[in-house]
């Protein structure tokens, strides 16, 4: 089927503009375009895979490694269509070429609802998947890199097979259909090769003419739980971040950034920097992709350059921003969202006149308004591996080592910070220590091109406090909604209003990354979660209204799901509340016609016991149980949780029920782990997470003031899948956003206290 | 000069005496396996085992490992790098951290098997309030927690049963 694509991409440039570049499909994504990268000794297949003599498969992996074992799961379905074993696979770093931009992150960018199937649809996915395909980018985020390779990679893998299958049929001068292939052998009858000893060979290995994917019902290694190919080394120390690459006469720098948001030194003694034991170089940082302004000392061990920095003695220049305060940013933004409109992603029926009327009381058929306004704060990401990045400038070229989600805008942004063309300048991608969003900036990396820029010739690795990290974020927006709705009195919601109040994202991280298709104005990652849930309202209505303040916005883990779900699903249990319907029953009927959706309810209702008495606490407290559904990155997930208050009301998640349906788990305990990743992160958020800003200034800087989720804390999360067929969503975010609506609910089955606001507080005196 | 011994080797290192120890092992000795996370003893990520326990290596001054036995994660599993022999304990927690998949992006790791290990040798078989205390000062972003305790329960019915 893929066939029709290469030839007509075969037509070349005469044939393309023949035929008019809008109607040729998206090019092919197996063959670079500065040929197939065969190295040590490996013989390349394609893009995605090469083998070697001594038997080893490489699988060549545009994505990043940044604990949601994407590394393992890639190397499955290579495996899988390859047909050889899961051991056999090493794991190596895509070079920077386009047929590895990532095509899902621009469907995913389009203001569609999933629901909407029709022609316009197809077009624009299919002009989305072109553009991306030319000019987009090589990104790990979005929960998409399972959905994006999932089609170029079993084809890579299945024409290498029928690759190797010819070249044995061509040695053994035999009919290929005489011979087949298992765990990495091809035979016919009692003769065989591995695929090593054909590579070794030294024949034709131009790829096969014809191949075919396995049938999903003979899968062998798809669906199953190996261990993750990265455990061992994650467990013994051997495994390399960005952090712990070590490049021969490597120094080290620190970093002081302007403590007011926006702000610059005006002033600072690199002299008396200079003149300590130690320290090599003086460099003051001019902002490359959306840094702080600030100053670098370079010495040979980083706990000197740290300390150097006080000799600094930097003098800031505020700037505008001096008297930038959340809570200012957060009353905006409540009077946005109660101001309501701005740009509508969503307009089924007539929400407005339904709400009207309902509040008019003018006809007894028009229900009676709910209304409820939410807000949540600023987020950091605080990744355990704090940002770092280690540059080796020459004149005419230059290495980078870094833990990178975007490597092609690494590549970019520290050319362009040296002046170089980028094809001189090599990424090395390591294990990522974290990414949630954090590692899609280039922020670091390009301020850490300017660092090694003085000092050419000797590598430069630029490491961040915590403190830096925490300061100096690009935050998940603060954001406020305003939801309205009409019920009826039989308990339908007859109207949903919803208006959500934030800083857009995309265009100010397209404008720093150097990410040419971000530009377009289309704010979806605002208001996903909002506009594209699977409930069937009587009318609905969503609309965002822009804001504009200094702080750093940009993607954090779920990103626009992170809030909309707590918003939305919030706002959802207090209609079930107010319409004296159970909280399951009433999404049932919200659900209704919907199956999917419908089986991962009932799933998460039936396995948590929904309807039966939660029981208490170890210490004898009562546990109430909340429950909250989601559809994120393809796919649904509903959550159970079990919460009690300590004898000092302290919030306690004893467990959490998880119910997912994700198309095909390529990796079942995969998905568990990212479930179990995903409560805590949003756990996190829920109990303790919260920028504060006051005078341009981030209040917090470690994790004493940034709190974040520990052992004692942590529930036991029990995830079950629903069997699917269809093809392979995204679980990477999925997991986050239905946690901490879930707990809010059962905090008012617990108290009576609708806590609308994150991250949770209870009343004192309730 | 400050003399040291670090997974059993005695070695001189020429720092300031108050440089954190982790800095030393990460920068001097290149053995980049323990983790830079905090540097205020807030997550431990860095935690090495001083003559078996468990410390923060990025608020330890070097000056005060001098003359005492620093193993690592480069060391744990080495019989002879090892001042208390804890090899056999830290292969049983790998062992149990791989079959648990508690590792995800895997960097505070190192840092909880070191801890893991302190633990069992202390305390053969903790229960989970004992777990929870002395994981009481580590930090995981990708949420392993959950395996983490059935992994150190594990390693222990492992250690329990040879």
């Amino acid at each position: 089927m893929k066939r029709r694509t290469f030839l007509l991409a075969g037509l070349g440039a005469g044939g393309a503009v023949l035929l008019g570049w809008s109607l040729l499909p998206p090019r092919q994504r197996l063959y670079p375009s500065r040929g197939i990268p065969s190295a040590d000794g490996r013989i390349a297949l394609n893009g995605w895979v090469a083998i070697a003599p001594d038997d080893t498969v490489t699988a060549v992996l545009p994505k990043s490694e940044m604990g949601q074992g994407v590394h393992t799961a890639l190397a499955m379905i290579l495996a899988e269509e390859l047909d050889c074993t899961l051991a056999q696979v090493r794991i190596a770093q895509a070079p920077v070429d386009a047929i590895y931009h990532n095509l899902v992150v621009g469907r995913d960018a389009l203001p569609l609802p999933p629901e909407s199937d029709g022609v316009l649809r197809r077009v624009v996915e299919w002009y989305s998947d072109k553009l991306l395909r030319e000019f987009g980018v090589m990104t790990t985020g979005g929960s998409t890199s399972i959905r994006d390779c999932w089609a170029p990679l079993r084809d890579a893998g299945a024409i290498a097979r029928a690759t190797l299958l010819e070249a044995a049929a061509r040695h053994w001068q035999v009919p290929v259909t005489s011979c087949s292939t298992h765990d990495g052998v091809v035979t016919c009858g009692d003769r065989a090769l591995r695929y090593g000893e054909i590579v070794a060979l030294g024949g034709d290995l131009a790829p096969a003419r014809a191949f075919t994917r396995k049938a999903p019902s003979t899968y062998r290694v798809i669906g199953t739980s190996p261990p993750r190919l990265d455990a061992r080394a994650k467990t013994d120390g051997t495994a390399i971040f960005g952090i712990d690459a070590r490049p021969a006469g490597l120094a080290y720098a620190a970093v002081t950034m302007a403590p007011v948001i926006g702000g610059a030194p005006s002033s600072f003694d690199a002299d008396a920097a200079r003149a300590l034991p130690g320290v090599r170089e003086v460099v003051a940082l001019s902002g490359a992709n959306g840094s702080a302004r600030g100053v670098a000392v370079i010495a040979n061990a980083w706990p000197v350059a740290r300390r150097a920095l006080e000799a600094l003695a930097v003098q800031w220049d505020a700037g505008p921003n001096a008297a930038l305060s959340s809570d200012a940013v957060l009353d905006a933004l409540r009077a946005q969202a109660r101001e309501g409109g701005g740009r509508t992603f969503r307009r089924d029926g007539d929400a407005d006149g339904m709400l009207a009327r309902a509040a008019e009381g003018t006809a007894s058929a028009a229900g009676r308004v709910v209304a409820a306004e939410y807000e949540v704060p600023f987020l950091a990401h605080t990744t355990m591996e704090p940002p770092n990045c280690t540059v080796l400038a020459h004149d005419d070229r230059a290495d980078v080592w870094v833990g990178t989600q975007v490597p092609g805008q690494a590549r970019a942004a520290v050319a362009q910070v040296l002046g170089l063309d980028p094809e001189r300048v090599t990424v090395h991608v390591a294990y990522l220590g974290g990414g949630f969003g954090r590692r899609l900036e280039v922020d670091f990396i390009g301020q850490a091109a300017e660092v090694a820029a003085a000092m050419r010739g000797t590598p430069v690795q630029v490491i961040w406090s915590r403190e830096d990290d925490v300061r100096h974020d690009f935050y998940r927006p603060a954001c406020a909604a305003r939801l309205d709705a009409a019920l009826g009195a039989d308990g339908t919601v007859l109207a949903l209003r919803a208006c959500v109040a934030s800083q857009e994202i995309t265009r100010p991280y397209g404008a720093r990354s150097g990410v040419r298709l971000a530009r377009f104005d289309v704010r979806k990652s605002s208001v996903e979660g909002l506009f594209d849930q699977p409930y069937a309202f009587g009318a609905l209505q969503v609309t965002h209204q822009l804001a504009r303040h200094a702080v750093p916005v940009g993607y954090w883990r779920a990103v626009g799901h992170s809030h909309n779900a707590f918003f939305l699903e919030g706002f959802v249990d207090e209609l079930a509340h107010a319409a004296g319907i159970d909280p399951v029953a009433f999404r049932e009927r919200l659900l209704a016609g919907n199956e999917r959706a419908l089986a991962v309810l009932r799933l998460a209702a039936a396995r948590s016991g929904w309807g039966s008495a939660p029981g208490v606490a170890a210490d004898g407290a009562p546990i109430a149980r909340g429950i909250a559904l989601h559809r994120s990155f393809g796919s649904i997930v509903a959550q159970v949780a079990e919460v009690s208050l300590s004898p000092s009301r302290a919030i306690r998640v004893h467990r959490v029920t998880c119910a997912v349906d994700c198309g095909l788990a390529i990796n079942p305990d995969g998905v568990a782990q990212q479930m179990e990743s995903a409560v805590v992160f949003g756990l996190s958020a829920a109990l303790h997470g919260e920028i504060t800003i006051v005078n341009g200034r981030v209040q917090q800087g470690n994790f004493d003031s940034y709190r974040a989720l520990r052992l004692a804390e942590a529930p036991e999360v029990v995830t079950h899948l629903v069997p699917s067929g269809e093809p392979p969503e995204g679980v990477g975010e999925a997991g986050l956003p239905p946690i901490a609506p879930a707990v809010a609910s059962a905090l008012f089955s617990l108290t009576g206290q609708r806590l609308r606001r994150l991250p949770l507080r209870l009343a004192e005196d309730a | 000069m400050i003399a040291l011994r670090v997974n059993g080797e005695l070695m001189e290192v020429d720092v300031p005496p108050e440089t954190p120890l982790l800095w030393v092992v990460r920068e001097q000795l290149a053995l980049t396996g323990t983790k830079f996370g905090c540097g205020a003893a807030l997550c431990g990520a860095c935690t090495v085992h001083v003559d078996g326990a468990p410390v923060r290596s990025c608020v330890t001054p070097v000056s005060a490992v001098s003359g005492r036995a620093v193993t690592t994660i480069e060391g744990v599993a080495r019989a002879e790098a090892t001042g208390k022999d804890t090899s056999a304990i830290a292969k049983a927690v790998q062992d149990a951290w791989v079959a648990h998949g508690v590792a995800q992006c895997g960097y505070c790791q190192p840092g909880m098997v070191m801890t893991a290990v302190a633990l069992l040798a202390a305390n053969p078989r903790p229960a989970d309030a004992e777990i929870d205390t002395a994981f009481s000062g580590h930090l995981c972003r990708c949420g392993s927690y959950q395996r983490l305790r059935a992994a150190v329960h594990d390693a222990a019915r492992a250690l329990d049963a040879r």
